[in-house]
């Protein structure tokens, strides 16, 4: 047992080799599968295609305010990174499946850094197809604020990818089966991604309505992504208070991540 | 040294109200080519997780190269590699990466890393294919790989859980070849479960007898063989009839051993078949009795199997000569 000085350093130097390693090994599997990355940015594209389209020219909000394809960009990029982080952490009930934790959970290394390199990994993923979403909107004539508020949008990104991503690695390691990864896609997905105001205006909804928005903490990653691509005045919720919720949500479901997947059986 | 690579103390596992892995002490040396032989649902597999700090145990401890498996388990795990039932690859990765990431998850340096890839990988003869997606493998490949993989940190104790099932007879004389080698040359601790009794028989220097989660027996294959007293000749004449003439002439005629009849074929059980059949055909030809075949039974550790646990490894596989066989042995002790 490491309870000295060198054994620390030690223990710093396993947790981040094991961190890469993890991480290096999504990057791999992310190499080796451009295909099925590209065909999870059509359901998007769809989306912010014909959507946006549609909102630029039929939408006239109560309150005034238009709601057009440059409104509708952020909440996309939002969707995306829900899907592919979500998808990214619960993919342990695949690795359970092939039989790779196995390999992981005898290996002498500390299982929350597992998770942890399993969570980065899968939230660069999704950051890359976020970024890309972005970058397809810019060119189909989105109107960002700045290059500036483009960066700090991937910063979010982040934030948003590691909260659901830790979700994820919680629920697939209490899920012994893929049986259970349709349940989590119906029940967490869509609810989530409704409520958040990625398609609509979160200032004029009934009050119940409203609790749940509230509720919801994809309301505050998109509201972040549309303060740093469209600007303050596109925004409900100030900005500190989205950075404060997105933080504090990552932090707590990746150390419940981290915790429940040191649970977890073969 | 004085303490063994493994050592289990009333090492117990229950599940429910199973009890998988009942009481189970035993001592492996080092160096040692240990197996553990039983049907499937022995206790094996969870015998050998319980060892690889996979599952914990109910009661009872044990050690695995001098650290206990539930208070150490990352000293064991640092000592130990572990080659499991099914694939554990990453089979959209190429073999050398599944390589490198188990190298780095045990902490091998950059230089080392690719040495130990070159080495192991010569070892189990998959240069050629070091670059392929593992997928496109076949299963013999895959098995390979994965004890490939379990080398990479140079493990003390290495642990197979039924190295060579579902793969074909050429593949399997393979493996068995690199267990050998791993054992002999790299002095590799191995502690293999299996229920292929040639298995056990071809490759280990001692075998434990597994049978509802319990040791009936535990020796070398030798011994184990020889335990059971002797060989058994069949000699089958023409009728029935001539068979029992032959049977009551053979008692008469004081000869050693006990025998049994089964329609027109007799079974000796005796010490030295071999030396013993010119006797028993002087006594066939002296009556004129026409002798049309003569077999010479060799105990193997299905024999063995059998007499400590009451029924064959896999049971459809005992044919009525098997079953006598034991029961004239069984007769003897």
């Amino acid at each position: 047992m490491a309870n000295h000085a060198s054994g620390f350093s030690e223990n710093i130097v396993i947790a981040l080799n094991t961190v890469y390693t993890m991480w290096l090994r999504e990057m791999l599997r992310f190499k080796r599968s451009k295909s099925r990355i590209i065909g999870s940015l059509a359901t998007p594209m769809f989306f912010l295609v014909i959507l946006g389209t549609a909102f630029n020219s039929s939408f006239e909000m109560r309150s005034g305010g238009q709601t057009n394809i440059g409104f509708l960009a952020p909440g996309i990029i939002g969707m995306t990174i829900l899907f592919s982080s979500l998808i990214g952490g619960v993919s342990i009930i695949w690795d359970r499946e092939f039989g790779f934790l196995k390999e992981i959970l005898i290996a002498p290394v500390p299982r929350f850094f597992v998770a942890l390199g399993k969570a980065l990994g899968g939230v660069t993923t999704a950051m890359i197809q976020g970024t890309l979403i972005m970058l397809i909107a810019f060119v189909i004539g989105v109107e960002y604020q700045s290059y500036l508020g483009m960066a700090a949008s991937v910063g979010v990104m982040l934030l948003i990818g590691l909260g659901f991503i830790g979700l994820g690695i919680a629920l697939a390691s209490q899920i012994e089966s893929h049986e259970g990864f349709q349940m989590i896609m119906t029940f967490i997905t869509m609810p989530v991604l409704l409520l958040s105001g990625a398609f609509f205006r979160i200032g004029d909804l009934p009050s119940w309505l409203k609790t749940l928005v509230y509720l919801d903490p994809l309301t505050y990653g998109i509201m972040a992504l549309r303060y740093t691509l469209m600007g303050e005045t596109e925004t409900e919720i100030p900005i500190h208070i989205c950075i404060a919720v997105l933080f504090l949500f990552a932090a707590t479901t990746i150390g419940l991540g981290g915790y429940m997947f040191q649970k977890a059986k073969v | 040294m004085n303490t063994p690579a493994i050592e289990t103390f009333n090492l117990t596992r229950r599940f429910d109200d199973i009890v998988a892995v009942d009481n189970i002490n035993i001592r492996i040396n080092y160096g040692e080519l240990f197996g553990l032989l039983g049907p499937n649902g022995a206790g094996k597999t969870t015998l050998i997780n319980m060892l690889s700090t996979m599952i914990t145990p109910s009661n009872g401890s044990a050690k695995v190269w001098g650290a206990d498996i539930t208070k150490q388990p990352s000293e064991v795990r640092k000592n130990i590699g572990m080659v499991f039932q099914g694939t554990t690859l990453d089979d959209r990765l190429t073999g050398k990466e599944n390589l490198d990431l188990h190298g780095r998850l045990y902490g091998l340096p950059k230089q080392l890393r690719k040495q130990r890839i070159a080495d192991v990988l010569e070892l189990v003869e998959l240069v050629d294919k070091a670059d392929v997606i593992v997928k496109t493998y076949s299963g013999g490949m895959m098995r390979r790989l994965e004890i490939a993989r379990g080398l990479m940190h140079h493990p003390k104790v290495l642990f197979l859980d039924e190295p060579t099932l579902g793969l074909d007879p050429q593949t399997r004389n393979h493996i068995w070849d690199y267990i050998r080698q791993l054992n002999k040359e790299k002095n590799v601790t191995i502690l293999l479960t299996t229920h292929y009794m040639e298995e056990a028989d071809h490759l280990c220097n001692r075998i434990a007898i597994i049978d509802f989660g319990q040791v009936k027996a535990l020796d070398t294959p030798e011994n184990l063989k020889n335990a059971l007293g002797g060989d058994v000749i069949i000699l089958t004449v023409e009728t029935r009839e001539l068979a029992s003439r032959l049977l009551d002439l053979y008692n008469k005629n004081g000869s050693a051993g006990s025998v049994q009849q089964k329609d027109s074929s007799i079974f000796i059980a005796i010490k030295d078949g071999a030396g013993q059949i010119p006797h028993v055909l002087k006594i066939a030809s002296d009556a004129s009795i026409n002798v049309l075949s003569v077999d010479l039974h060799r105990p193997t550790l299905d024999d063995v199997f059998l007499s400590y646990t009451g029924r064959a490894i896999r049971e459809e596989e005992t044919s009525s000569v098997d079953r006598i066989t034991y029961n004239l042995q069984a007769r003897r002790r």
